[in-house]
């Protein structure tokens, strides 16, 4: 099947079987390893990936639900050389352990910001609630993202 | 070249795959369906994605009751206004269903087709006495939410059936919008056991009317009339649900598995009830 649509910002025109798990175009297919297939089943966000802006599992998409949208995973994140400030809280705040869900859990982060630029600890709890980290424990994963959000209150930057 | 996945623009355009590829694997957000067939390994002949159809999109003031589309995604509901203002206990319980990215695909109408015992949004839905809107090429017809849901996964949807929608009365007046489940996670949990209630207060603090439904504890969701006519007239205390508790565990059949154990899931039932005066 023949299916348009942007990746990343950059307009994407594939032949691909309309049936493809979505994660597997992205992570074999384009080679954006970021996007991990861990349970395949819904239930890890290790796949998540932003769909129009907001966070999708992209196990559970067949590629033909591709067609017409945009597609943002970790890679498009930050286009210079510079790391997005979730990223940079995520280092600083020592959030990243063995990394497999870090980019799950940083796009999951960029969703609830965008839905609610101000969360408070509990908040943020429940937007990431649906991203499993086996490392962790969360605290710093949660400090991050506290964090990303308090400095761009003062840098008045917006998601 | 794989199996075919065809993504209807309009329902008439729906009518045409489904007529030439009835045996389809019809989905909405696919995060029931596209699970189940990874589970059992099965590759269904072509799949029809329901998410590009505008008219199952359709939010509606009738008046005296709300009509809400079967596409619209449980994110949707959360922020939709008319739901907000009439039937402000759907969002309770969908601000607890799955997690984000679950919450931005799966839909109310995926919801209902599931048919799960421990679908989040069937207690609201029963409590609310929603009537289910099923369209097919050759018309439309509604059923009560209780003849609808028939089992665990069953259906009263007929081969060539579409779930269109549900209609329920406004609630807004109701006092007490209410919404409870416990599993063992706080996100992307199947409860153990749910309780959505609607409860009017008369001014005199007695209970006017009061409808409660609970799920993950029977084949379907379970409401008892003899706990409505025993709760009628009596103040919403400790004391009054107290003497429900009987009644509730009469109804209830919960299973015994991995996840809870049938004394666990009965305990649960009570409790969730005793706890709609902690909360109010």
């Amino acid at each position: 099947m023949h299916i348009e649509f942007t990746l990343n910002e950059q307009q994407m025109s594939l032949d691909v079987p309309a049936d493809r798990p979505v994660v597997r175009v992205l992570r074999e297919d384009k080679g954006l390893t970021s996007v991990k297939e861990c349970c395949g089943l819904g239930e890890c966000g290790g796949c998540t990936i932003l769909v129009d802006g907001q966070s999708r599992l992209s196990c559970l998409m067949l590629a033909a639900q591709l067609q017409g949208r945009r597609i943002m995973t970790l890679e498009g994140l930050s286009t210079s050389e510079k790391l997005h400030p979730l990223q940079e809280a995520f280092v600083r705040h020592g959030a990243v352990q063995c990394g497999y869900c870090t980019p799950g859990m940083v796009l999951a982060a960029c969703d609830l910001l965008q839905r609610n630029p101000h969360p408070d600890r509990q908040e943020i709890k429940a937007g990431l609630a649906g991203n499993i980290c086996r490392c962790t424990g969360y605290q710093k994963i949660v400090d991050a993202v506290d964090a990303a959000c308090t400095t761009d209150k003062d840098s008045g930057r917006g998601y | 070249m794989g199996t075919e996945v065809f993504l209807p623009q309009s329902l008439p355009e729906f009518w045409d795959v489904h007529g030439s590829h009835p045996d389809a694997a019809i989905y909405h957000g696919g995060t029931d369906v596209l699970v189940r067939l990874k589970e059992t390994g099965r590759t269904p002949p072509a799949y029809i994605c329901l998410e590009r159809i505008p008219e199952l999109q359709a939010v509606q003031d009738c008046g005296e009751t709300l009509f809400v589309g079967a596409g619209l995604t449980h994110a949707q509901i959360l922020i939709e206004p008319n739901i907000a203002t009439h039937w402000p206990l759907l969002p309770r319980a969908v601000a607890v269903l799955g997690s984000p990215p679950i919450r931005h695909t799966g839909t109310l109408g995926g919801n209902l087709g599931t048919a799960s015992p421990a679908g989040d949004t069937l207690p609201p839905l029963y409590c609310l006495q929603a009537e289910v809107h099923v369209v097919s090429a050759s018309g439309r017809r509604s059923l009560d939410i209780r003849d609808f849901i028939l089992g665990p996964g069953h259906t009263a949807l007929q081969p060539g059936e579409l779930i269109l929608g549900v209609q329920a009365p406004k609630a807004g007046d109701w006092g007490i919008p209410h919404f409870e489940k416990v599993g063992s996670r706080q996100a992307m949990t199947c409860s153990l056991a749910s309780l959505a209630a609607l409860i009017k207060i008369a001014p005199g603090g007695c209970i006017q009317d009061i409808r409660l439904a609970w799920g993950s504890l029977g084949p379907t969701v379970i409401c008892s009339k003899a706990i409505h006519r025993k709760a009628l007239g009596k103040p919403l205390n400790i004391q009054t649900l107290n003497s429900l508790a009987d009644l509730i565990q009469e109804k209830i059949s919960p299973i015994d598995d991995q996840r809870a154990s049938i004394h666990y899931r009965r305990q649960l039932a009570q409790n969730l009830m005793l706890r709609l005066v902690s909360d109010y």
